[in-house]
């Protein structure tokens, strides 16, 4: 259990480094990062406070820690997935309503373009 | 640029993607019944020359920049719409597969009737030989479904022919269903307590292309669109609003 919670433990370290590194190169913004920042500092926080990960697993009617740490990761991940799908799904919805509002002027903007043309093959 | 004309102005909606064996037959032959009416072809960023061949067929093109899907192609064409102030628009396939000389008995029923909606149906007086078998299972039951949702008989909910009047464009014109949207729509024009007819039409085989709804993808389709309609029961509010 100990090399378990030390290989967690690494895991989440490495996990903050390179969230870290990410927003440092603008690869990530900030406000996305949040999610996988927090999801690390639990994980890191459960796998070096083993009364507290014994208690919950007591708590919860489970005898072994590890499988309710696994538990919890699975959790974590699992909400952090959830708000990306809502990020998602705003950024596509401003995405379609971008590209039809892009789309509508490009035809308005060709369509005044090709007025004084045709005023001018009139004359 | 197409502008309306007169107090019941008409546009024709076509969206297009990759069609260009057909969207230029389809444009000719509306015009050859109705040499004057605005037609608007949406162009879902085709590869192929669907642009190009509905601009030489005489119609105005909205290109968009990105693939948008149906929804989003009809969308912008109703929006267009409803911002130069047309009364009614009448949503054909650019596969040739809608018959314009039904065009005047959509728009003579959006008048008459005062329903929101009309729908080219081909199961009223037809037998809709030209539908997959794989879409005739599909229709059937989402016929019974909606008829439990919508207490109407609906016969052809997948159809693509429809006419809408301003009050229709001007909900659609904010929100409409993305993929596969003929359902979904009306189970909006239900929340919203307005009303829709059918009106039977003849459909013929498609001139050029492929559906996209193949057997695998039908049951996406079926999982999506039952999906859509859910969320759209929860978001009833019991009155006309948005």
């Amino acid at each position: 259990m100990e090399r378990m919670l030390s290989l967690i433990a690494g895991m989440s370290i490495l996990l903050m480094g390179l969230v870290l590194f990410n927003i440092r190169r603008a690869h990530i913004r900030v406000e996305y990062s949040v999610s996988w920042l927090g999801a690390a500092f639990v994980l890191l926080l459960l796998s070096q406070w083993e009364w507290g990960l014994m208690s919950f697993a007591q708590l919860i009617g489970l005898n072994d820690p590890p499988v309710v740490l696994l538990l919890i990761i699975g959790a974590v991940f699992l909400m952090v997935f959830f708000r990306f799908s809502v990020v998602i799904s705003d950024l596509k919805d401003a995405n379609i309503a971008l590209t039809q509002k892009v789309a509508v002027l490009e035809y308005q903007l060709n369509r005044l373009h090709e007025k004084p043309q045709a005023t001018d093959n009139e004359r | 640029m197409i502008q309306p004309r007169g107090d019941n102005s008409l546009m024709i909606l076509i969206p297009a993607f990759n069609e260009e064996g057909a969207v230029g037959s389809v444009i000719r032959e509306i015009r050859s019944h109705h040499p004057d009416l605005p037609i608007l072809v949406v162009d879902d960023c085709s590869a192929d020359g669907t642009r190009s061949i509905a601009k030489r067929a005489g119609a105005d093109v909205l290109s968009v920049p990105y693939h948008l899907g149906l929804g989003g192609c009809v969308q912008v064409g109703y929006r267009l719409a409803y911002d130069l102030g047309f009364e009614f628009v009448i949503r054909l396939d650019g596969d040739g597969q809608h018959d314009p000389r039904y065009i005047t008995l959509l728009l003579g029923t959006l008048k008459s009737s005062g329903a929101q909606m009309v729908i080219g149906s081909r199961y009223i007086d037809g037998t809709g030989e030209h539908t997959s078998r794989a879409r005739g299972i599909g229709i059937l039951f989402f016929r019974w479904f909606l008829g439990l949702i919508l207490a109407k008989k609906v016969h052809d909910p997948t159809s693509g022919y429809v006419g809408v009047n301003r009050q229709a464009l001007e909900v659609f014109a904010r929100s409409f269903p993305l993929e596969y949207p003929e359902i979904e729509a009306l189970v909006v024009l239900k929340r919203l307590l307005f009303r829709f007819e059918e009106v039977p039409v003849k459909m013929r085989p498609r001139m050029a292309g492929k559906s996209t709804i193949t057997a695998m993808r039908s049951f996406y389709y079926v999982a999506h669109v039952l999906l859509g309609v859910l969320v759209n029961i929860l978001k009833y509010q019991g009155g006309r609003k948005t």
